[in-house]
């Protein structure tokens, strides 16, 4: 059991109250910006009908999407874990594929099919179909962990199988479905691109409609002060829900095997998400490269150039990011505390907002503190890191729960520093979550749109902004290669995502 | 072309005594001098699409020499960054899909006051009243319908009709969009504030059809997702040059010339602060009002063309027919009541 000392050490706190000021840039941002106003006019925005309509379908978005993708995620990866499936490797790739495809890019394909898909419903079973992945994939890990055998008492002690799950092996993957239902409302609440198309309108309707048809940068401040207070719910209540539980001993299980009729009863399952979020869209939009005009001779260098500086940004965004929440994860490991609550809490705040209030407080910032660097590639990685640095947060601060104090303890008497300790014994043992955090990071900043724009230097393209060119336009045809190999190129961090292990504690 | 004279001659007046007063510089010494100086490049921050305007920026470069280094985004999210950046932006010319980002800029002061052979070459009514930006292109107000379940006829010529029952949950809006408020406010101009809110809780009644952007409107009557909607004209000729034009399901109709769901918008430029002896950047805000680049638009764009003498493009109603008379753009400035309006009816 953990025992947790009672005081953070003052290096580790010093570093992520660091970590966490970067991440709070973009609310002092809104709050100044919000005050410009007075409290007259925060008062007058809050109280319009329509605003309370957005937040409340923010919120009702988020929380549906999240309960649907806890739901439907844990249970895919329970059946590709404990369950004999045929190819189940390729099936765990396949659950993981939806991360790469950017939701405006889902709901554009699902109006090819369908054209007049619009509302609640088609906006969340959507985004279900596209964030699924975030619980999926850390609940499959742990359950490779878990022990089933527990499982298997439970049963045979009368419990049915739903009971006897969410009595013994519920606990041990709780964490890891909690955290990632955490990126999946925050990713709810922060979407544009896919709420638009469907014509849902939320919150970041209101601040998007703020800035371009009001030129009302307070408006829109306010505006998303009120998403951060949403968000902070958000993280409030998961918080609750994490209460540490005795972690059941870590024991692999090997898969049972089921009859032909069960495996095809289960494979929608496993299927539903994949084809909800990647293979319809895809296939719409591929229909429409086959009707566009504007089919014409793909200009191979400016794509390479495009990939070049996609894979580039992406790679630096992920270091910076893991780097960012290091000290917030181990903080958070291991110490509790009103300083612990409040780091941990503003490190997830940017992933609750658009980009485009995130690059427009970077812009501020930037202007105000490193003029000489605006513009630059490396106001646009920490840009990315302030926004996505939340999907690293969670898993590797379950990656480094996971590590046995006792293992820390032992290192102590023989001698290492506690910073020795930590760094030659609790970071291997973690690097697996690390590695995690820095692939949902690297996919995040692929797909990134309205921050790239603002932030970019003047002339770098990513895939991304080369997409948007051309949609804007209605060159699907141009637009297609530019989409396939944005998908393509987010392909390849979620495909080894599949692949990695939360937690070092089956090696133990 | 030709525009009310009586219009542009106030506003002539207006422009060059505002000029008088605005552009003289600051008190300067004899050792400052006040040429305008080239250094054969300028930064460009270009809230329309790359794939439009950057043959129109390589015609340039190609005829004059200037590199220009092009920043593209929306216009929204560019008028935001020009209003965060303030004096430190990087950009020398802001060239804007629609008035409502000029105007907002143009009130934040970062606009530098464009010489008189500028702004005189576009017709009072399609550009700034004060030479803080200049009009390039216009575009109409238009309804969209689905040519499958409707001909021309069957719809109304006065946007008053729009709201009746007969179009209950039929119609579309993109009532968080710049165009479609500029139109409530150019309602308000025309017909007076009351009957404005009136047409606006009439809208709300009716369970129009929101959506977020005009081409989401276009897209969704052409795949006959939705009957009609109120749009700008020229999305329909980018999505006809795409699929062909006898592919579209979706077809216009221009209401009565003069009535407010037929105002015409204007796409404009402005020189930022700051910037205003950069001889490169005014070259180009220059070329923008030439010929040949209004040509340019009015073959690769479908818009309107502001300058007289340019006609229009083929197909389309003469812009004289679409002008409105006793609406100039910058009564369009006062989007703040505009948005109460449209708030107070729950539209945004």
């Amino acid at each position: 059991m953990t025992i947790a000392p009672a005081r953070a050490p003052l290096w580790l706190a010093g570093a992520a109250i660091v970590a966490a000021s970067a991440a709070a840039i973009p609310l002092v941002y809104l709050v100044v910006r919000a005050a410009e106003a007075g409290l007259v006019a925060v008062i007058e925005t809050l109280a319009r009908p329509r605003v309370l309509e957005y937040a409340a379908n923010s919120l009702g978005l988020a929380a549906a999407t999240t309960a649907t993708a806890l739901v439907l995620g844990t249970a895919v990866a329970f059946v590709l874990t404990r369950v004999r499936v045929p190819f189940s490797r390729t099936w765990l790739l396949i659950s993981a594929l939806p991360l790469a495809v950017p939701s405006y890019l889902a709901g554009y394909g699902w109006l090819v099919v369908i054209p007049g898909l619009n509302g609640f419903v088609p906006s969340w079973l959507l985004l279900t179909a596209v964030t699924v992945p975030y619980v999926t994939l850390p609940v499959a890990a742990a359950l490779r962990g878990a022990s089933g055998d527990l499982e298997g008492v439970a049963r045979t002690l009368g419990r049915g199988p739903l009971r006897a799950f969410l009595v013994t092996t519920w606990p041990s993957v709780r964490p890891a479905a909690i955290a990632g239902s955490l990126l999946v409302a925050l990713y709810a609440l922060s979407d544009f691109g896919l709420v638009a198309m469907m014509r849902f309108p939320t919150l970041t309707w209101g601040i998007n409609a703020a800035y371009s048809a009001s030129f009302d940068r307070a408006q829109a401040a306010t505006l998303a002060l009120l998403l951060v207070v949403l968000a902070l719910v958000v993280v409030t209540g998961e918080r609750a829900a994490r209460r540490q539980l005795p972690r059941a001993a870590a024991r692999a299980v090997a898969p049972r095997s089921v009859g032909r009729g069960m495996l095809v009863s289960l494979l929608p399952v496993v299927a539903v998400a994949p084809l909800i979020g990647v293979a319809v869209p895809l296939l719409a939009l591929l229909s429409r490269l086959l009707d566009a005009a504007t089919l014409r001779a793909i200009d191979v260098p400016r794509l390479l150039e495009a990939v070049g500086s996609t894979i580039g940004v992406a790679v630096a965004a992920a270091l910076l990011a893991v780097l960012l929440a290091l000290p917030i994860a181990a903080l958070a490991a291991r110490y509790r505390g009103r300083l612990v609550t409040i780091v941990e809490s503003v490190g997830y705040l940017g992933h609750a907002l658009p980009g485009i209030v995130v690059g427009l407080s970077l812009v501020f910032f930037s202007l105000a503190v490193v003029p000489a660097l605006y513009q630059s590639l490396a106001v646009l990685v920490f840009a990315y890191a302030v926004l996505f640095m939340p999907k690293a947060i969670g898993t590797m601060r379950a990656g480094l729960g996971d590590v046995p104090p006792r293992l820390v303890s032992v290192a102590r008497t023989l001698g290492m520093s506690p910073w020795q300790a930590w760094w030659r014994v609790t970071m291997p043992l973690a690097l697996p979550s690390v590695g995690i955090g820095a692939l949902l990071v690297a996919i995040a900043t692929m797909k990134e749109l309205p921050a790239t724009l603002l932030l970019r230097p003047t002339g770098t393209q990513t895939l991304a902004t080369e997409l948007w060119n051309r949609t804007v336009v209605f060159e699907f045809g141009a637009a297609a290669p530019y989409a396939a190999l944005l998908v393509l190129v987010a392909a390849v961090p979620a495909v080894i995502l599949s692949g990695v292990r939360s937690s070092a504690k089956e090696e133990l | 072309m030709r525009v009310s004279s009586p219009l542009s001659i106030t506003a002539l007046a207006a422009t060059g005594l505002l000029l008088a007063g605005c552009a003289a510089p600051a008190p300067s010494d004899d050792a400052m001098p006040v040429v305008p100086t080239a250094d054969g490049q300028f930064t460009l921050y270009s809230g329309r699409d790359e794939e439009l305007v950057q043959p129109l920026i390589d015609q340039f470069t190609e005829e004059t020499g200037i590199v220009v280094d092009v920043r593209y985004g929306n216009t929204a999210e560019l008028g935001a960054l020009l209003l965060e950046e303030g004096n430190a932006t990087p950009a020398n010319v802001f060239l804007s899909q629609d008035a409502g980002a000029l105007g907002a800029l143009s009130q934040a002061g970062l606009f530098t006051t464009l010489p008189d052979d500028v702004t005189s070459a576009i017709p009072a009514g399609f550009t700034s009243t004060d030479g803080s930006w200049v009009g390039v292109t216009g575009r109409a107000r238009v309804v969209v319908y689905d040519g499958e379940r409707l001909t021309a006829d069957e719809l109304p010529d006065t946007i008053d009709e729009y709201v009746s029952d007969e179009w209950n949950g039929r119609l579309a809006v993109a009532p968080t969009n710049a165009s479609f408020q500029s139109f409530v406010t150019a309602l308000r101009v025309l017909k007076g504030d009351d009957a404005a809110a009136e047409w606006v809780s009439a809208l709300a009644d009716n369970n129009p059809q929101i959506f977020e952007g005009n081409s989401q409107i276009l897209t969704a009557v052409d795949e006959g997702a939705v009957e009609l909607g109120l749009v700008n004209h020229y999305y329909w000729y980018g999505a006809a040059a795409e699929v062909g034009a006898e592919n579209m399901r979706a077809q216009l109709k221009f209401l009565t010339p003069g009535d407010a769901g037929s105002i015409v918008n204007v796409s404009g430029a402005g020189i930022l602060n700051g910037s205003e002896l950069d001889a490169d950047a005014l070259e180009f805000v220059r070329y923008l009002v030439s010929e040949a680049a209004q040509q340019y638009f009015v073959e690769q764009t479908f818009e309107y063309p502001l300058l007289p003498g340019v006609a229009a493009p083929e197909g389309l109603p003469s812009l004289e027919s679409l002008i409105t008379p006793g609406l100039d753009l910058s009564d369009l400035d006062d989007l703040a009541t505009t948005q109460r309006l449209l708030a107070d009816a729950g539209l945004i």
